[in-house]
């Protein structure tokens, strides 16, 4: 008396995992099979008290922040400090090396020390690829410095010096708030050919340094430098001499 | 083993893998949680073993080369909640899966509906089946998943994912209409 549809076609059949002609098949042997009809009601009728139960269970509140702490102790610690560490290390090595020529500029280079960097290459990263996610990329959408810089104001503790390169090729996009170090920093967006750039500037009361050669870490490219009062680091995946070419402008 | 989550070893991750992490993976924290749940049909182990199958898919998620991370983290948990059972529960994996089908009268719509409306009721049915059996009716059915990734999931042949489900409801149904008095009874 059974029917093998019954058993097997069926459920492709409920579940909709039968191609057009299966479907069709299956539907013409319905009309004549009794036993497949019921046996379908029946499974439909199963299947809503399964999806109708409130069966499913999501996850409590609280696991989700224990994974949360376990990704994190399982993620690399940024070492960060350690890739410009080297490269300020050479600096100052470098340094190091020509103040040996005359005791006044021995006693310097210590000063230009990469311990003095207030954030790390991770930190930076991180913040420019959560400034790509949407809607992340500015709190303030601009291309007029004016609009750009009073934003600021009132938020920060200092005022970022913001300006426009639209006829140098790079084009304000807007500001936002960041943070890096855990410090509250200004992040301004410039934009090079569809790719964009985060210029990240805090105040700082170290002298001012030449812009330092470039760091390179997951593809992002980064120029960090000393001026006026102001610590920069700009990072984008442009191109080093994009980067480099916009340091200068901010420099000046 | 099925190789995909475990090809290498672990590998070291930075920031960058956990924001892609967090973005791709941790969103289907509760699909983890709720296969774990009815796969060792218990809330307090499941939250433990949920987590260690979610550190364990960050552990080897350089492996995972884009595609379904929901599947990809199932697989995961699935994995991980059976080598729970088999150093835990052995007998529960003893069950094979039944390749005969107990021929019998269908189940009237009504009768189902009737015994399915009740919750407790139907949480008991399905925790009488064999873990595998409920793995591919929750997939199915609380998950929502397509044959295509209860294979993927479960290691199943895609072939076979069709009567594997339809083995599953038949044992629900069965389940569902005995009530456990009736069971002992006729055994």
């Amino acid at each position: 008396m059974s029917c093998d549809f019954t058993r097997t076609v069926l459920h492709g059949y409920l579940d909709g995992e039968l191609d057009a002609t299966g479907a069709a098949e299956f539907e013409r042997h319905l009309e004549s099979c009794r036993e497949c009809t019921t046996a379908l009601g029946a499974e439909e009728s199963l299947r809503s008290s399964l999806q109708r139960s409130g069966l499913y269970e999501g996850a409590p509140v609280g696991l989700r922040k224990k994974i949360r702490a376990g990704l994190d102790a399982a993620t690399a610690p940024p070492d960060a400090i350690r890739i410009p560490a080297w490269r300020w290390l050479a600096v100052a090595a470098s340094i190091l090396l020509v103040a040996s020529v005359s005791w006044f500029a021995w006693l310097r280079p210590a000063r230009d020390s990469a311990a003095s960097a207030p954030f790390t290459a991770a930190e930076i990263i991180d913040a420019h690829v959560r400034s790509l996610q949407p809607g992340h990329l500015t709190d303030v959408a601009s291309s007029d410095n004016q609009t750009v810089k009073p934003w600021f104001n009132g938020k920060l503790a200092f005022v970022p010096p913001v300006k426009d390169f639209a006829d140098e090729g790079f084009s304000l996009v807007g500001g936002r708030l960041d943070v890096l170090g855990g410090q509250n920093v200004a992040a301004l967006v410039y934009s090079r050919r569809k790719h964009f750039i985060n210029v990240f500037v805090l105040p700082t009361r170290e002298p001012d340094t030449p812009i330092h050669p470039p760091g390179l870490r997951q593809g992002y490219q980064w120029r960090h430098w000393r001026r006026q009062g102001m610590e920069y680091c700009a990072v984008s995946d442009v191109s080093d001499s994009d980067l480099y070419e916009l340091a200068q402008l901010l420099y000046q | 083993m099925s190789g995909s989550d475990q090809g290498k070893g672990p590998d070291v991750l930075d920031a960058q893998d956990r924001a892609r992490f967090e973005q791709l993976v941790l969103p289907h924290l509760d699909a983890a949680f709720n296969l774990a749940r009815w796969i060792l049909k218990s809330r307090a182990e499941c939250e433990d073993v949920a987590q260690e199958a979610m550190l364990r898919a960050y552990r080897f998620f350089r492996g995972f080369h884009g595609g379904d991370a929901r599947a990809w983290l199932l697989q995961i948990v699935r994995n991980t909640c059976y080598t729970w059972l088999e150093k835990n529960r052995p007998v529960e994996l003893m069950t094979e899966f039944d390749e005969e089908l107990h021929p019998q009268p269908s189940t009237s719509p009504e009768a189902l509906a009737i015994a399915g409306d009740n919750r407790e009721r139907l949480t008991r049915a399905l925790e009488t089946l064999p873990p595998r059996f409920r793995e591919v009716l929750v997939l199915r059915e609380l998950e929502g998943c397509s044959y295509k990734e209860i294979a993927a999931i479960t290691a199943i042949p895609i072939g076979t994912v069709m009567s594997a489900l339809a083995r599953a409801r038949q044992r629900l149904q069965s389940a569902l209409t005995h009530s456990p008095q009736e069971a002992s009874r006729e055994l």
